[in-house]
């Protein structure tokens, strides 16, 4: 009985992920080497056009050239989700230790306030910003109070798009960062200072060593949704530097080349599943290495 | 003698809140001394070395190392190490890693941190082990390589806090003697923590007996025991017999107590200040049964007996007070003496003390 039960059990949960994962993969895939519609759109088929076009682009004469613009945007994607990842670590680290300090009564309301954004809707968090950022806002009147020239604000700079993305995503930082620092002993942590540590020690040697799950973990749960972000960039960012998100709207909406489009999606995907292959093989070595 | 004393602990409160951890503590500790803090649970010991580790700031008073005051200086720049309770080793590194890391903060040489860390692992029996990790070791070893890296930087002082309290109990006796002859060789200052008055009496030059927040007295173990300041002391360390009596006649350290057993006794005091009410305070091993009854005398009936072996401890009811009795069963066929039996007891006065209330 239990065999049949354990799959009958996971029955929901295996249908749901076929049905909400599995499954769009495999269309979105199909899509990427389907041809494209003639009036937007696109026809079932095997063309591996969609592809091509990420690196080469048809000359005058229909030879093919090669044309970086895409790599370049797939190469902005990936940087700015590593500054992204990299600002979110840096803050959530402090706070995190910060909170994990605090009573236990306090360290529930840190806890439930680090999650409050998230019970409001992404798109109007976004659009606190375009008020904070933008002509006349807090930021720029603060910036003013402190000597600043008075101008438009700060809105659609690659500052602006950080500080949204930062914004959006560093609450899936702080809480995996924190649940590992909670764990620490604070025992040794006084035990490195007891040995001559300075603080900048025992975060080196003692508090991020011991975290690094966490570190590791948080960082992935902030790069991989930044890979995909749309709202920060056309938003705050102006939309003037695509992204791979952007660029994958702008393909099912604006230019309606849903091959193409499907295609970015998929480099997209393989880029996070190397990233989580990554860091399964690491999670092994590591395991065994402490067996 | 003007000895610097290693540590000074100089009118050192401290309050946590509205409570009062410790009060108008006032002590002195000797170099090369194994000084123990000896007290109830929650009488602030840990409070005080971790004051003196610089993990606690004091609320008052003033902390001196080698006669400066080290009040100022963060825990990291304090030449004083500590054995954590529950070891704290360092869980992600080696033990020889765990042994280098404090040489490391200090600046040593690669070379000199080697031969240190071999050294302190050969010290305490561990060198096989080097390479393994903490949680591959059991109790006892995650004790010594707790000692190996609180001692490797040579420091002033080194703070112990119950560091026995985790090993059971066939270990704990040989943790003793290792301690002490750690000690010995390394000539450092012991500070060591425990609320076990055995521990305490078993391993220190000097106990400072500490009980509400305050330090009750400090002496030799022999001091401690047979010459107790005050019924505070008397009764946790040890065992003794209150009798409760009248003060009739004070010179100095002498007193003149008139007990609820009826006899007077004239003995040393401490704490009375004024004829009145006092209590006379005897070991149970100080009085003699039977043969053994000397000085003053008086008849009782057994109501209890316990034998354990090497002593026998009764309970004798003597003019309405109740005293307990320890003898030691010197011969292999002693005259046995049983539960309702009518006996003689007695003490000498110079076995028991007058302490005020
Ligand atoms: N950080 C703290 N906040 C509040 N009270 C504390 C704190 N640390 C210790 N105490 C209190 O101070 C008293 C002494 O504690 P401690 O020094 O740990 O005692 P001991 O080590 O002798 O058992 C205890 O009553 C304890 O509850
Ligand atoms: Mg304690």
């Amino acid at each position: 009985m239990s065999k049949a039960f354990r799959f009958w059990g996971l029955f929901p949960a295996w249908a749901l992920m076929v049905l909400t994962l599995i499954i769009p993969v495999f269309i979105v895939a199909a899509v990427s080497v389907s041809e494209r519609g003639a009036y937007g759109g696109f026809d079932w088929g095997f063309d591996l056009t969609a592809y091509r076009q990420i690196l080469f682009t048809l000359g005058w004469t229909d030879e093919l050239e090669f044309d970086p613009k895409y790599l370049i945007i797939i190469g902005r994607t990936l940087a700015y989700a590593t500054g992204v990842t990299l600002i979110s670590l840096i803050l959530s680290l402090p706070l995190a230790y910060w909170i994990s300090l605090q009573s236990a009564r306090m360290k529930l309301i840190l806890v439930y306030l680090v999650t409050l954004p998230f019970w409001v809707s992404m798109i109007v968090r976004v659009y606190s910003w375009l008020i904070i950022l933008g002509n006349d806002g807090l930021a720029e009147r603060i910036y003013v109070f402190f000597g600043g020239a008075d101008g438009q604000g700060f809105l659609f700079t690659w500052g602006a798009m950080l500080v949204g993305m930062v914004y959006s995503h560093i609450p899936l930082m702080i809480l995996p960062v924190y649940a590992a620092v909670e764990k620490l002993d604070p025992a040794l942590i006084e035990a490195s200072h007891d040995l001559y540590g300075s603080r900048w020690t025992a975060l080196r040697r003692v508090i991020i060593p011991l975290s690094a799950p966490g570190l590791i973990g948080g960082s992935i749960l902030v790069f991989v949704p930044s890979l995909g972000a749309v709202l920060e960039p056309m938003l705050l960012g102006g939309g003037r530097q695509l992204m791979m998100g952007t660029l994958i709207q702008n393909q099912f909406g604006g230019s309606r080349d849903w091959p193409f489009g499907a295609a970015i999606a998929m480099v997209l995907l393989t880029i996070v599943v190397l990233v989580l292959i990554v860091n399964a093989r690491r999670a092994a070595r590591q395991m065994e290495a402490s067996a | 003698m003007s000895r610097q004393s290693a540590i000074e602990i100089a009118g050192v409160s401290k309050q946590f809140g509205d409570f009062t951890a410790l009060d108008h503590v006032d002590f002195k500790i000797q170099q090369n001394e194994f000084f123990t803090l000896l007290g109830p649970s929650g009488c602030g010991k840990t409070t005080l070395l971790r004051m003196i580790a610089g993990f606690e700031t004091p609320t008052q008073g003033d902390i001196l190392l080698n006669g400066k005051t080290i009040s100022d200086s963060p825990a990291h720049r304090r030449k004083i190490n500590t054995v954590f309770q529950n070891y704290a080793l360092f869980p992600h590194m080696t033990l020889a890693q765990n042994v280098a890391f404090g040489l490391e903060n200090l600046g040593w040489a690669k070379g000199d941190i080697k031969s240190r860390v071999d050294e302190m692992l050969e010290m305490v029996h561990m060198a096989q082990f080097a390479r393994r990790k903490p949680d591959q070791l059991s109790g006892g070893q995650k004790q010594r390589i707790a000692l190996a890296r609180a001692l490797a930087p040579k420091p002033e002082v080194l703070l112990l806090d119950e560091p026995l309290s985790a090993l059971d109990l066939k270990l704990r006796q040989s943790m003793r003697d290792e301690l002490r002859r750690l000690q010995r060789e390394t000539g450092i200052t012991f500070v060591f923590v425990t609320h076990d008055q055995e521990e305490a009496l078993d391993m220190s030059d000097r106990i400072a007996v500490m009980g509400n927040g305050r330090v009750q007295q400090i002496g030799a173990p022999d001091e401690i025991y047979e010459a107790p300041e005050n019924r505070f002391v008397a009764d946790f360390i040890g065992e003794t017999n209150f009798l409760d009596g009248e003060v009739t006649a004070l010179d100095g350290d002498t007193a003149t107590i008139h007990t609820a057993l009826g006899i007077d006794v004239t003995t040393t005091q401490s704490g009375v200040t004024a004829p009145g009410p006092a209590v006379l305070s005897i070991r149970p091993e100080k009085i003699g049964l039977e043969a053994q009854a000397e000085g003053e005398t008086r008849e009782g009936t057994v109501v209890s007996r316990n034998y354990m072996g090497g002593f026998t401890h009764y309970t004798v009811e003597a003019g309405g007070v109740s005293l307990r009795v320890s003898r030691r069963n010197a011969q292999a066929r002693a005259d046995r003496i049983e539960v309702g039996d009518t006996v003689t007891l007695g003490f000498q006065p110079a076995n028991a003390r007058i302490l005020g209330q």
